[in-house]
């Protein structure tokens, strides 16, 4: 235990993490509160489940190294999605993703010309530090604040440029704030993003509305019912980049509830407005989390 | 008596010190350690050494059920916690008697339950325990068992939390 803690004081160090437990000290994994290391994201990232918060994945504490893996589906009224992903947490501080999303076109794949069941698919890695604060301690009014990148690649090179997309990958950079009000049993998130993903990125990056960087915002709120239990919405807004499809924003309201330490359960109401020139995408999602 | 020998000390130092507000002020002449509990080195007893600002009115204490609801969380919580697998080993030495009174006192002190805390301040009290941040969890899961087993409602539980949250960075050390 103490020789991998060791290895791992230089990674820390040159990440510029003065924080990182002496490495003397023993890992000390698991101990997180219930809930805080929050769900997987559709993109991997540890928060709601369509926006990333400032929460590290894994139960671990400072003092430790935690993991989890998701798997998601969301039913829409002519789409099926689903994607599954593995993240590992450091220290509560650093937190690296991977997720494969797949939305399948069912039908609609069919009358698009690209076959019944066409499926857009894209990789993300996901990388996240927690700068400052804590989501639930410390001074009550200062949030966890992280920032986070994610590198997107389409699996669909040749179909999302055909689409108008400029490209098929891309990164987007997040900034997230988050505080636990306790004294209300709330819970605020509030993350910005710069993105030119087109659907998150499933029908590729950039296009030919336009191809710059926009600033994106997306909110969370949560009311915590009891230690296992929090009900919420979020609202995720989005750019318009492709001249054929146009994209709403999204939301969604959910409930999630800890089953035990190691297993969270999520079921959430999602509207995703029009996708692929099909409007009116509302449907069920649920995702099953692991973490240790 | 070495708790009789600390009473000149404690009322010179009471005497010297800026009075507190006399709604918070001790019992005059409290002495730090009550019978059935071990001395402890002489300190100022403050309510200010509690760590939280008081709730104002009555919800609370009523939320709590009062002294006597109080009383049994304080008492479930430290059983749970010397009791713990995890956290168990921390308590292990530390005189369970004198915590469940200070602990009381705390409580009710913050709860505005109509107490005044003598202990010491949060800083000094957890010197030297060696607790990590899975610690803390572990405790704050304990007292959120000890409080719904008193039938605390889960928002007022949290209101209390949010009074106890802060003094993480005093009560962790390493």
């Amino acid at each position: 235990m103490t020789t991998r803690c060791l290895t791992l004081a230089p990674v820390m160090a040159a990440l510029g993490l003065a924080t990182a437990p002496a490495a003397a000290e023993p890992l000390r994994n698991g101990g997180k509160l219930l809930l805080t290391n929050g769900i997987s994201s559709i993109e991997g990232a540890s928060g709601g489940g369509l926006t990333p918060w400032a929460t590290i994945a894994g139960n671990e504490t400072r003092d430790g190294i935690g993991a989890s893996a998701h798997a998601t589906i969301v039913e829409l009224k002519d789409y099926d999605y689903q994607s599954a992903g593995i993240s590992v947490g450091l220290f509560d501080r650093v937190e690296l993703s991977f997720a494969r999303q797949d939305f399948n076109t069912n039908e609609i794949g069919g009358a698009l010309g690209l076959g019944n069941d066409y499926a857009f698919g894209q990789d993300i890695f996901g990388a996240k530090v927690k700068l400052a604060g804590d989501l639930v301690y410390d001074a009550p009014l200062m949030p966890a604040i992280a920032v986070g990148v994610q590198y997107k690649k389409s699996r669909n090179d040749a179909v999302v440029r055909l689409l108008g997309a400029t490209d098929d990958d891309g990164i987007d950079y997040y900034l997230s704030a988050t505080k636990l009000f306790l004294s209300r049993s709330i819970l605020v998130n509030a993350t910005v993003r710069l993105t030119k993903a087109n659907q998150n990125g499933l029908l590729g990056y950039g296009g030919d509305r336009n191809d710059d960087y926009s600033v994106q915002f997306e909110g969370s709120m949560a009311w915590q019912l009891s230690r296992r239990l929090a009900i919420g919405g979020e609202y995720r807004t989005k750019p318009n980049n492709l001249g054929v499809a146009k994209e709403d924003d999204w939301f969604d309201a959910f409930a999630a509830y800890a089953v035990n330490r190691h297993l969270t359960a999520t079921v959430a109401y999602a509207d995703l407005g029009s996708i692929a020139t099909i409007d009116k995408q509302r449907g069920v999602l649920f995702s099953l989390q692991a973490a240790f | 008596m070495p708790l009789l020998a600390f009473l000149p000390l404690l009322l010179l130092q009471t005497a010297s010190d800026t009075p507190p507000p006399t709604a918070s002020r001790p019992p005059a002449g409290a002495p730090y350690a009550m019978p059935g509990e071990d001395a402890v080195d002489p300190y100022v007893a403050n309510n200010a050494n509690a760590g939280a600002i008081p709730f104002k009115g009555e919800a609370m204490a009523v939320a709590f059920h009062g002294q006597d609801g109080i009383r049994r969380i304080v008492d479930g919580f430290v059983t749970r916690n010397f009791a713990d697998p995890v956290i168990g080993e921390i308590f292990q030495g530390h005189d369970q008697a004198r915590l469940r009174r200070t602990l009381f006192e705390q409580f009710c002190y913050i709860l505005n339950a109509g107490c005044a805390y003598t202990g010491r301040d949060m800083r000094s009290s957890h010197k030297d325990l060696g607790t990590q941040h899975a610690d803390m969890n572990r405790l704050v899961e304990n007292l959120q068992k000890a409080m719904a087993e008193e039938g605390v409602s889960f928002p007022a539980q949290n209101r209390f939390l949010a009074k106890l949250a802060p003094m993480r960075k005093d009560t962790v050390d390493r």
